[in-house]
């Protein structure tokens, strides 16, 4: 119930490291979820299935290279202040 | 008037035209409807020809050798020029990061408005309209159409939250001034979370809406405005009277963000209470119902620690 706001912060940092191991090839593809799977028609019903599929990619291609400095940073910071 | 017609191609989200309506509005020389502007002209531009004029004009007064000089005149008229410039810049840089300019347009209220909207809180069975209002394609400002969002409310009412419960704490001899800070850091967690999950399932379900994400962010605010008459209400008059005037308030709170985001989310047809078949209105229907729904989990959430 004492949230601060650095929890926030460390939880939001975890589920992006979350959604940023997810491997395309060996693991979403093999349950439907890959990239090139979110073919649909045009017209404004995309589905919930294909955003979230939209949404994990473009978290993997933005977060990449942010994500191993933020992780670092982190990193350092828990190890010298616990 | 007919406002039916501007609001239909308003269903969609059109967000650069609608923040770049919005920041016009604020600017030039209409910034006068949100706010009474009693300057008259821009503080930036009248420093500089202040300063310009004030240069000579010191020069001209007695025992001043120094500023006679014609070249510390110079210097300072470069230095004032300098600032001017510096600080525009920081104007510009700040406002990329945090849109002061469209936040002014949310704060623009006055007490009519705030009298009014804390009644619609509270009792929103007798308000018959909820549409906005819009003017020539630009949201009206909150001061002349009860039903736009502001961010007054939610401030002020965040505030008094976290002093409420200081209070509340305080009478069970479990006040420290730290507890104070968690409380409020607390409730801003819980605040932003909500509006995150929001504008991820509005994603998720692709509405096409206009609501920005600080509308989201009002309209999460303002169920302290019930937190507070409960906690009030334990305080006061005992525990039972904490639970009814909770109760009371969460179905005002639920029917309040129903019938307004009905409007907003909702397809027209649906809106207007016409039963939509369709897997989408379904799925837009059962977000408006939980984005409401969740209001009063909030609200004992919140709250249930402070009446014991």
């Amino acid at each position: 119930m004492a949230f601060t706001l650095y929890s926030l912060i460390q939880a939001a940092i975890l589920c992006i490291n979350a959604v940023a191991v997810l491997h395309e090839e060996r693991f979403l593809s093999k349950i439907g979820w890959g990239g090139d799977q979110s073919v649909g028609g045009f017209g404004d019903e995309p589905g919930i299935k294909v955003q979230l599929m939209n949404l994990i990619r473009s978290v993997r291609t933005v977060m990449r290279v942010p994500l191993i400095g933020v992780n670092s940073v982190c990193i350092v910071l828990l190890l010298l202040f616990g | 008037m007919d406002y039916t017609a501007a609001q239909s191609g308003f269903r969609q989200r059109k967000l650069q035209p609608n923040m770049r309506l919005r920041n016009s509005s604020v600017d030039g020389p209409d910034g006068s409807q949100l706010f009474d502007d009693t300057s008259a002209a821009g503080p930036g531009a009248q420093g500089v020809y202040r300063n310009q004029q004030a240069g000579p004009q010191a020069a001209g007064l007695p025992g001043q050798s120094f500023l006679s000089d014609p070249m510390s005149n110079l210097a300072m008229v470069y230095g004032s020029s300098l600032a001017s410039q510096g600080r525009e810049m920081v104007d510009k840089n700040l406002d990329r990061f945090i849109p002061i300019s469209k936040l002014k347009y949310y704060f623009a209220v006055d007490t009519v408005y705030v009298g009014k909207k804390l009644g619609i809180l509270v009792f929103p069975y007798m308000h018959e309209s909820w549409e906005v209002c819009y003017q020539q394609d630009i949201p009206v400002a909150p001061r002349f159409d009860v039903n736009a969002p502001d961010l007054y409310i939610p401030t002020m009412g965040f505030i008094t939250y976290i002093l409420v419960a200081g209070l509340a704490l305080g009478t069970q001899d479990r006040f420290s001034p730290e507890l104070l800070g968690v409380q409020a850091s607390s409730a801003l967690v819980w605040l932003i979370m909500e509006v995150l999950v929001v504008l991820l399932s509005l994603y998720l379900v692709t509405v096409n809406t206009d609501l920005t994400t600080i509308d989201l962010l009002a309209f999460s605010g303002y169920k302290y405005v019930g937190m507070i008459v409960g906690v009030v209400a334990g305080l006061l008059f005992g525990k039972t009277a904490y639970y009814l005037s909770l109760l009371w308030c969460c179905a005002a709170i639920f029917v309040f963000m129903i019938r307004t985001l009905r409007l907003k989310l909702l397809s027209e047809a649906a809106a207007e209470g016409k039963l939509v078949r369709g897997a989408r209105n379904q799925l837009r229907m059962y977000l408006t119902m939980s984005i409401a729904a969740a209001q009063p989990i909030f609200m004992y959430w919140l709250t249930y620690h402070l009446i014991r």
